[in-house]
């Protein structure tokens, strides 16, 4: 299956966590509708808008790591992480 | 009142779902895998990791044109916006000289990208182009093909005479859609003609302009085939923007690693740029 289009399983990794998160949404959202509300972002934002400002700053955050440093990128993922929550919680 | 709700109607947009799967998605995904590896044929190709995106990164090449392409986009915005106002307030406002004004304007837009670049390839020539050949025997050394600072002016002078249009027809109807009771208001204020511009047509313009302004950017953002044709990125590379250089890197040298690597990082940029845009008119809209 993976060998298919010569799929590495990093990246196979990479989608099947994008799936998981969208899925877990998914059903977050079915369970308890969410309304929009402002938190420290200078927008209103529902929770699906934070999750892709979150999953699109964390793609910057991995590129300027790479652009600037050595440092292993699990520290970018690290970083992404905790920014992710942060954003998901009070942003 | 007692609301049956049935989500089965979901089901509909399956096709859709699909589509843009098979459209979008896959390709989408297929280039981030082929972004972490190297590839020289079927059945050869090796996992880098993120080299290529540190290469990509560091890549003097690369940076310039991306700097060469925010300098394009940011010139074809300050010039088209402004110059497509004045059009559109220019333009007679109905009946037969309307329509006529209409046709002629809307002229540029019907021809095809590489006829343009064709156009002004041979428009722009000393020997056999009108334009060139003008501007020639005004006493000014003009020569596309071997100055930097003339490559520029004539892609962009091509780009204004391409596009414009789609900004002056787009603020034109803003501007059709503006009640008359607003100038007659202004009339018997005595509003200057500056003032009736500033604080009636302006403000009515605002969500025309927004969509102008974002249409414009990404299609400077994307430009590759007027440019190639016309000038085919030279002098040098100086009018070489980023989708020729992605281009020559995964067509011309095969490279599918780097230059999976190269479009992702372009998706990125658009992306955001986008999702900035889209903010702002939903914002925009929320505020009325």
């Amino acid at each position: 299956m993976i060998a298919w289009m010569n799929w590495t399983p990093t990246v196979v990794v990479f989608f099947a966590v994008i799936a998981m998160i969208l899925a877990v949404m998914t059903v977050y959202e079915v369970v308890s509708p969410c309304t929009e509300r402002k938190g420290f972002l200078p927008i209103e934002t529902t929770r699906g808008d934070r999750l892709f400002i979150g999953l699109l700053s964390a793609a910057y955050i991995h590129l300027v790591f790479l652009a600037v440093s050595d440092i292993t990128l699990w520290v970018a993922l690290a970083v992404s992480v905790c920014w992710l929550l942060i954003l998901l919680r009070w942003g | 009142m007692n609301k049956i709700s049935d989500n089965r109607a979901w089901w509909l947009v399956l096709p859709v779902f699909l589509l843009v799967a098979f459209s979008a998605l896959i390709p989408l995904m297929t280039v981030v895998n082929y972004s972490v590896q190297d590839i020289f044929g079927p059945g050869q190709a090796f996992f880098v990791g993120t080299e290529w995106f540190k290469s990509i990164l560091a890549d003097q090449r690369l940076q310039d044109s991306l700097i060469r392409q925010f300098v394009f986009s940011g010139f074809v915005l300050l010039i088209q916006i402004p110059l497509g106002i004045g059009v559109a307030l220019m333009m007679p406002k109905s009946g037969i000289k309307g329509s006529l004004c209409l046709i002629l304007i809307a002229i540029p837009l019907l021809i095809p990208w590489n006829v343009v670049g064709t156009i002004w390839q041979i428009f722009a020539r000393g020997d056999i182009g009108l334009f060139g050949w003008g501007i020639n025997q005004l006493g000014i050394d003009y020569n596309y093909t071997g100055d930097t600072l003339d490559a520029w002016l004539t892609v962009l002078l091509m780009d204004v005479w391409h596009w414009t249009p789609l900004v002056a027809l787009l603020c034109y109807s803003g501007l059709r859609a503006i009640p008359e009771a607003f100038y007659q208001a202004a009339e018997i204020d005595r509003a200057s003609k500056w003032a009736v511009f500033r604080y009636i047509q302006l403000p009515r313009l605002k969500s025309v302009l927004i969509i102008a302004v974002l249409l414009r950017f990404m299609d400077s953002f994307m430009i590759y085939i007027e440019p190639f044709v016309l000038t085919g990125g030279g002098p040098g590379s100086s009018t070489t923007f980023l989708s020729q250089t992605l281009t020559t890197m995964a067509i011309g040298q095969f490279d599918l690693g780097r230059a999976a690597a190269f479009s992702l990082i372009y998706f990125l940029i658009v992306l955001l740029i986008s999702w900035l845009f889209f903010t702002a008119i939903t914002q925009a809209d929320k505020e009325k």
